[in-house]
């Protein structure tokens, strides 16, 4: 989930605090498919994550684009609004009760006397392979060296022949269809969904992405790890009401120590 | 080749460019001179289609350009230099090259990447490294290279000679001479004004957002009035 939102503050420079709340409508979409219409899972998540790269696409046409020129303030602002939007729309539609969602990884896996839910290992497989996938993407295609050079200085890549709109749609239907894919595991664990669960995911997401330099993608890989790993163990040592207060103090420490993250790249910059 | 028909450019409220009207003809180098804001660099900007004239109208081989996007001109064989270099810091030499190849195939690209190389020795020393750690001049030599992968028709330099030392403007002027003779069309915004027209074959004198003096260049060296205005005596 990290991953999408690195991708797409790392091309336009904007934190998307709807991200979250895609993830939501990804997790939604994926659960009225399958009991709705029945649909096989595999093609719900599929369907969800089109889903959701099309609407990714569409609040980028309707809500940043037209301000793109006025600064990042009102990009920011305009994403809380199009977050607390989302989340609005769908408790309107679906109404506010939390849903029920089925785990379809079935059968579990026991790793030295533990039982795991194969959910927890296909979810790794897959976000390695996604890592995997849009590393090549953004270091040896060419679209990936356009959105690099978009995310530098979108002027010159426009003369570079570079068509910058497009650039940006592409980079948030990437990011958003991550976050459909995200919000299918997400589901996979935790088998419940509720209209406001975006918040709290989209901004441990961003802190994952922080952690990890903001921009960064194994980066955001290495900070989403770190942040799983450290609530577990809080939630195993300590309390599971501290959860939260480590994380948000983990983040606290690493932008003390290195404001950059940890594989992020430092900002300072020969002229 | 170019021919810009009295354009105006406005900053907010602020007129920067006033009623300009220049041409360049194929196989020119054409040059325009001035001090600091006196809207040079605003007209290539415009040319470019990164700002936009309120009047007139600009046409680049028969084709009018006024209202094109940006992105679209590289296609067209109008690339731009622009001011302070601007190339690609966090990415690689190569992939500086690569991206002012955009538009064009691969193959075509690799034969562009080899006549940069050729040309620029010094780009292909270090086409593996990150370009934010070039020197100046390599910079320079690399955003010139990078202009030069698109094939292009009419190339657009935005004071190629800031913030150099004398030797490397002087082969920086070596190169542009040489682009010229080797066929490339070349519009050239200098403060640098001796070495321009040192270079040049005609030029544009500009003030406060307008044209005040065309003519050829050389007679422009000779002339007593703009060698104490602009040559510095």
């Amino acid at each position: 989930m990290a991953l999408g939102y690195s991708m797409v503050y790392g091309v336009i420079k904007l934190i998307n605090f709807a991200h979250g709340d895609i993830i939501m409508v990804g997790a939604y979409c994926t659960w009225y498919m399958m009991s709705r219409f029945g649909v096989p899972a595999l093609f719900a998540a599929l369907f969800s994550v089109f889903f959701c790269a099309s609407l990714g696409v569409l609040i980028e046409k309707i809500a940043y684009k037209p301000l793109r020129k006025y600064g990042r303030l009102s990009l920011l602002v305009t994403a809380i609004g199009v977050s607390l939007f989302l989340q609005n729309v769908v408790q309107l539609i679906f109404k506010a009760d939390p849903r029920m969602f089925t785990n379809f990884f079935k059968g579990a896996i026991t790793i030295g006397g533990r039982q795991f839910s194969t959910a927890t290992p296909a979810t790794i497989i897959i976000s390695v392979i996604i890592m995997t996938a849009l590393t090549l993407l953004v270091k040896y295609t060419s679209m990936g060296r356009a959105m690099r050079a978009v995310s530098e200085d979108d002027e010159t890549a426009q003369l570079m022949g570079v068509n910058v709109s497009s650039t940006i749609s592409f980079t948030f239907a990437v990011g958003s269809g991550l976050a459909a894919i995200g919000s299918v595991f997400y589901c996979c664990s935790y088998s419940q969904i509720q209209p406001t669960m975006g918040s709290m995911l989209g901004l441990k997401a961003f802190v994952a992405a922080v952690l990890g330099g903001i921009g960064s993608i194994p980066g955001a890989m290495l900070g989403g790890l770190c942040i799983g790993v450290g609530e577990s163990v809080t939630r195993g040592f300590v309390s599971s009401k501290m959860t939260d207060a480590v994380v948000f103090g983990v983040l606290i420490a690493v932008l003390l120590i290195k404001p950059s993250g940890i594989l992020g790249r430092g900002s300072g910059e020969k002229v | 080749m170019l021919s810009v028909e009295n354009i105006n450019v406005y900053y907010g409220s602020i007129h920067a460019v006033k009623d300009v009207s220049f041409e360049v003809r194929q196989g020119e180098t054409v040059t325009l001179i001035g001090a600091n804001g006196a809207g040079k660099s605003t007209i290539l900007r415009t040319v470019s289609g990164l700002l936009r004239s309120k009047t007139g109208r600009i046409t680049f081989l028969g084709n009018d350009i006024s209202s094109a996007d940006a992105y679209k001109l590289a296609g067209m064989g109008l690339t731009h230099v622009p001011e302070g270099r601007r190339i690609f810091r966090h990415m690689t030499v190569r992939e500086n090259l690569d991206m002012g190849g955009y538009i064009r195939s691969k193959e075509d690209n690799k034969r562009a990447r080899r006549d940069v190389y050729e040309r620029f020795p010094r780009v292909r020393e270090r086409k593996d490294q990150i370009a934010g750690t070039l020197s100046g001049g390599e910079q320079q030599m690399l955003a010139l290279g990078r202009a030069l992968m698109s094939a292009p028709r009419l190339i657009m330099m935005d004071e190629p000679s800031m913030g150099l030392a004398p030797v490397l403007v002087q082969q920086i002027f070596g190169i542009i001479r040489e682009l010229n003779e080797a066929g490339a069309t070349i519009l050239l915004v200098e403060q640098n004004a001796r070495m321009a027209l040192s270079v040049a074959h005609r030029c544009y004198v500009l003030e406060t957002g307008r044209v005040v003096m065309a003519s050829d260049a050389g007679d422009l060296l000779e002339d007593d009035g703009v060698k104490k205005a602009y040559l510095g005596g």
